[in-house]
């Protein structure tokens, strides 16, 4: 039995279900993200509906409308960003990208993914328990987190804890496999920097993850000890309505630093991936190489490394020693160098390209627009001085939509545009697909934009009502009501693209193997979609890098990465091994 | 094509947006100037590289999309262009950082002429303490706080019997004085903010944490929570007042000092439910807004209770039981004319709700002086141990309950009745066993008590309400 045949499978049930194929997992992975993306989108409209037209829903009351602030922020953020870009992306796009036949450890491949939904639904069983989720906001900040006056005090924090610790276990056995098969399983030629930018994205990010979630995880299973077996990690000598606690010399402000040690990597854990395929989208639909590549690189391994010494921007005014302000303020700041290289190059790429206007290309596009606002703003919160008025404010709010919900959203969709036609052989529709497109790009705008300037005017974030306050002109409650209409009609658009998702499977265009022209390794798969084992009775061989596009002296306008040949002329030095 | 002139077109809205729009800063109020500033620096660069990149998108789309004869340049690298974006980008960023680091050092570092004030926070309302003549704040810790104690200070701290505590949401600072600001939580994470001032601070249980600033101009300013507390976070209000510095000394003065807090409350006159009351109007917040002094964000409660109040929509109410009640659990349902309706709903028992009414009622009625050298009935009757005997709700115990007895016929043990009465009830005081209750046995030991604290013991007695079915009679 040769290699080959290993990777044939045998039932309907190990092929789908118990599957260990690095395309199925992925499949797995991406429709249980996005079924939990969908809830945390209607728990966005419904808390838009209380901000918009504050009283007029009955049943959205305190209580419930902090629950779905925390469940939507704690599920976009993990449960569907995370989970999509590594689990879903990261799982179907390695091993086709390297030329490996799958992950080097399948089976612990299959049990991330099952481990994974084990957390999903201990996640969403919250909902189903006596008081209901919790509702202390996605950071889950310690002591309100477990005491009485926030919503899910009980039960809700506990299974959110346990979930949150589930998740990690799936994402630490998905992340090893990911980190080895790229070191370990690429195929002959294919030097890491001969890499497409989706593997380096999506590599350098799977780092973090595994370096910054044992943050979580262990303040996630300190806080479970602070809640049920009486420790004091982060609870000091307090009061709980009025009555005193058995609690003495922990610290809250400890948990925030190990949160934010995961959470800001965290932030990366999501854009790196965003930022790997945004390039490789761009380069592919305007027919041109990634312009800088080394320099593009390097700047996804500076600021991975930097990501982890640059947290306490988050906590500005958290009451820590005021002289950390200096260090994570210059820090934050020199994050923006690489970030801002990356962005020049993905503009200097169209630059004397050849421009196709797909469905991959405008969302590519908006995500530059888009992450340009959210990453210029975050220049204003990581000045610490300049963060004091606008911390805890609606600029905050609307900063981390535009930079880490709807940029890397804006790539999954351009993702999903451009690898479909591999994943299923049809393409998607493209009349559907422009409805979307302009619904989402322009209609996040208008919720986004405008709300920098509730920030600025004061209004704070994780307010259930604003009545009362007479700082707050009533003009900002008409644009509340805009952005709450913004909001709902971007939240029903998306079910145009679930539509065709389902309706394309079925009846989209036959796509052919490489409908893009692209050059990548996965394009160039004996059958599309590609079967069990990824290649033919042979593994592809890579004599060139990812970005030959519209080389000069070849009449077609790209080269594959397994066509051999000389290197191309323009090839730059450093990328030839 | 379409894209490209949307993205014109976006890029310009948003630049026009940002000067049409009507929401602003608002008007500054403190030294924070030099915080608006770097803003202001930071607005335009990022302002220009705003326009600059999706212009440059929109042309380059426009000027290079797909055309069937075209073929895209191939130039991998260009080392100079990249170096001078990244030269170019550094400067930008020293631009932004070196002054937002300047002023953030003045942040840092607190005027050594600021005076200091404490704020404490606590679900969902503010407390604030000035140290007092010695400029000293007594030691304060959780562990200390109590219901005659809400700041937690210890009683023992020879500074802290000065400190002046103000227990609502209301406080005054002067204009122009630079003001360390320090501040702690009672319970979870708050946070002490004022969008006028611009800073803003958290305040985290088991910690100290401070900021300054000063104040610039005199109005009247709406503190809010900016750091998430629970269900109550959106109505944890405050509101500070800037005066000119004359105004603010009368009005310090005027503040209740530990000290004088411990002695008021020791000789609080109040019943056992009241006492109650006392303790949930505390631990819940109201007395963050209401206290017994006139306030502007609630009603104040001296002389509350059988008041008449207008409302807001006009109509004549007499503030009795049911309108409390009604008051405390529906909060909006009938504001008092002059008042935002801002009370959030409570959730409290029926027993619960009946205590801080009688509370109101009791701390809140100017009472004539007390018999009893100071001391209530009900007190002498709790601290004499009277109430382990005999009930007040009718409940058998050692000895026959209060309730209704007073004027009531009663059979003793030796066969005869007697009435009830005030001579009566002060033999039995102070010879128990003179004439004993039939089926009591005579186990009552002589009260060491004067003559004036038997009567304000047999007021008490006299004052608990009959039974049910009796009240008729």
């Amino acid at each position: 039995m040769n290699e080959h045949d290993q990777h044939q499978p045998g039932s309907f049930f190990t092929r789908y279900i118990w599957s260990q194929d690095h395309k199925v997992i992925a499949i797995q992975y991406s429709i249980t993200a996005i079924f939990v993306g969908l809830i945390a989108l209607g728990l966005s409209a419904l808390m838009r509906l209380q901000l918009g037209f504050p009283g007029t829903f009955d049943f959205i009351d305190a209580s419930s409308y902090y629950q779905y602030v925390t469940m939507h922020g704690m599920i976009m953020v993990i449960y569907l960003l995370t989970a999509l870009f590594l689990g879903g992306f990261g799982n179907y796009l390695i091993p086709l990208m390297v030329g490996a036949r799958d992950m080097v450890f399948p089976y612990v491949n299959m049990l991330s993914y099952w481990v994974y939904l084990l957390a999903v639904i201990v996640l969403l069983a919250s909902f189903f328990v006596p008081g209901g989720p919790t509702g202390a906001g996605w950071t889950l900040y310690p002591p309100q987190a477990i005491l009485q006056g926030t919503p899910g005090a009980d039960w809700g924090i506990v299974l959110m804890l346990i979930s949150l610790a589930i998740f990690i276990v799936a994402a630490t056995m998905g992340g090893l496999n990911y980190v080895t098969t790229v070191l370990q399983a690429r195929a002959r030629g294919m030097t890491m920097m001969r890499m497409p930018l989706t593997v380096w994205g999506i590599f350098m990010a799977t780092i973090l993850a595994l370096l910054a979630f044992p943050a979580l995880f262990v303040s996630a299973i300190m806080m479970l000890f602070d809640k049920l077996a009486g420790t004091s990690f982060f609870m000091p000598a307090i009061l709980s309505m009025g009555q005193p606690l058995d609690h003495e010399g922990g610290s809250p402000i400890l948990f925030q630093h190990l949160f934010w040690f995961f959470g800001h990597p965290e932030v990366y854990i999501v854009a790196l991936p965003a930022f790997g395929i945004v390039s490789d989208l761009i380069s592919t639909h305007a027919r041109k190489n990634i312009f800088g590549y080394r320099m593009m690189v390097w700047a996804i391994v500076i600021i991975g490394v930097l990501s982890f010494v640059v947290w306490a921007h988050h906590m500005y005014v958290s009451g820590m020693n005021p002289y950390f302000g200096y260090f994570f303020a210059t820090t934050t700041l020199i994050i923006a160098v690489p970030t801002a290289i990356k962005v020049y190059n993905w503009v200097l790429t169209l630059w004397r390209g050849n421009i196709h206007l797909t469905l991959p290309m405008l969302f590519a596009l908006a995500f530059v627009a888009t992450f340009t606002v959210g990453g210029l703003t975050g220049l204003f919160l990581g000045n610490v001085v300049v963060d004091l008025p606008l911390s805890d404010t609606y600029f905050v709010v609307a900063h981390f939509h535009m930079v880490m919900g709807v940029s890397p959203i804006l790539v999954i969709f351009g993702g999903i545009y451009h690898w479909y036609p591999k994943i299923t052989g049809r393409m998607l529709n493209e009349r559907l697909g422009q409805w979307h497109f302009w619904g989402t790009f322009l209609g996040t705008y208008a919720i986004y934009f405008p709300m920098h300037y509730l920030g600025v005017l004061g209004v704070p974030r994780r307010y259930y009502a604003f009545e009362n306050y007479d700082f707050i002109p009533e003009s900002a409650q008409a644009l509340n009501v805009f952005i709450t209409v913004a909001a709902i009609l971007v939240a029903l658009i998306q079910l145009l693209f679930i539509f065709n998702l389902v309706w394309s499977l079925f009846r989209g265009r036959e796509a052919g193997s490489n409908p893009w022209q692209a050059t990548t390794l996965e394009w160039q798969t004996e059958t599309t979609p590609p079967g069990h084992g990824n290649w033919g009775r042979e593994l592809p061989v890579c004599y060139r890098w990812a970005y030959d596009y519209s080389v000069p002296g070849y009449e077609q306008d790209f080269l594959p990465q397994n066509m051999p040949g000389t290197h191309s002329a323009g090839e730059p030095a450093g990328v030839r091994v | 094509m379409g894209f490209a002139l949307v993205l014109i077109i976006l890029v310009v809205g948003s630049v026009l947006f940002h000067f049409l729009s009507p929401w602003t800063m608002t008007p500054l109020a403190s030294n924070w100037g030099s915080i608006d500033i770097t803003l202001a620096i930071t607005l335009i660069i990022t302002g220009v590289v705003f326009i600059a990149i999706n212009f440059f998108i929109a042309y380059a789309v426009i000027k290079f999309r797909h055309q069937p004869d075209r073929k895209a340049d191939y130039q991998p690298e260009n080392k100079k262009l990249e170096w001078w974006l990244t030269l170019g980008t550094s400067l930008g960023i020293i631009a932004m950082l070196a002054p937002g680091l300047i002023v953030y050092a003045d942040f840092v570092n607190v005027p050594e002429e600021a005076y200091e004030l404490e704020i404490v926070g606590q679900q969902w309302s503010w407390g604030f303490r000035f140290p007092g003549e010695d400029g000293r704040f007594g030691k304060s810790d959780i562990r200390h706080i109590a219901v005659d104690n809400p700041f937690g200070i210890n009683p023992l701290d020879e500074a802290g019997q000065d400190d002046r505590l103000i227990s609502s949401n209301q406080i005054l600072l002067p204009v122009d004085r630079p003001v360390k600001m320090l501040m702690r939580s009672k319970d979870v994470l708050h946070d002490f903010y004022i969008p006028h001032f611009r800073v803003k601070m958290d305040m985290v249980p088991g910690h100290v944490s401070q900021m300054w600033l000063t104040p610039t101009r005199t109005g009247d300013f709406e503190i809010l929570c900016a750091e998430f507390c629970g269900v109550g976070h959106f109505n944890m209000r405050g509101y500070l007042k800037v005066v000119e510095q004359q105004e603010f000394d009368s009005w310090l003065a005027n503040q209740t000092t530990f000290s004088q807090s411990l002695d008021k409350e020791k000789s609080l006159p109040l019943s056992v439910q009241a006492k109650e009351g006392q303790q949930l109007a505390q631990s819940k917040g109201c007395l963050a807004c209401h206290g017994f002094t006139d306030s502007q964000v609630g009603p104040g409660w001296q002389n509350l209770y059988g008041a008449t109040r207008t409302m807001a929509d006009g109509e004549q109410v007499k503030v009795d039981d049911s309108y409390l009640s009604q008051s405390i659990l529906q909060p909006s349902a009938r504001v008092v004319q002059g008042y935002a309706p801002i009370m959030p709903k409570l959730e409290l028992s029926e027993l619960e709700v009946q205590s801080i009414i009688a509370y109101i009622r009791e701390r809140g009625t100017d009472k004539p002086a007390q018999q009893g050298g100071g001391k209530t009935g009900q007190d002498l009757a709790q601290g004499k141990g009277c109430l382990a005997c005999h009930s007040i709700d009718g409940t058998p115990g050692v000895g026959p309950t209060w309730q209704g007895l007073y004027g009531k016929e009663v059979q003793l043990a030796s066969g005869e009745t007697v009435q009830a009465d005030r001579e009566y009830l002060k033999e039995s005081i102070f010879q128990p066993n003179a004439r004993v209750v039939a089926g009591f046995q005579p186990v009552m030991p002589p009260m060491p008590v004067s003559e004036a604290e038997a009567g304000a013991i047999i007021d008490y007695i006299q004052s608990l309400p009959k039974p049910e079915g009796e009240r008729h009679e």
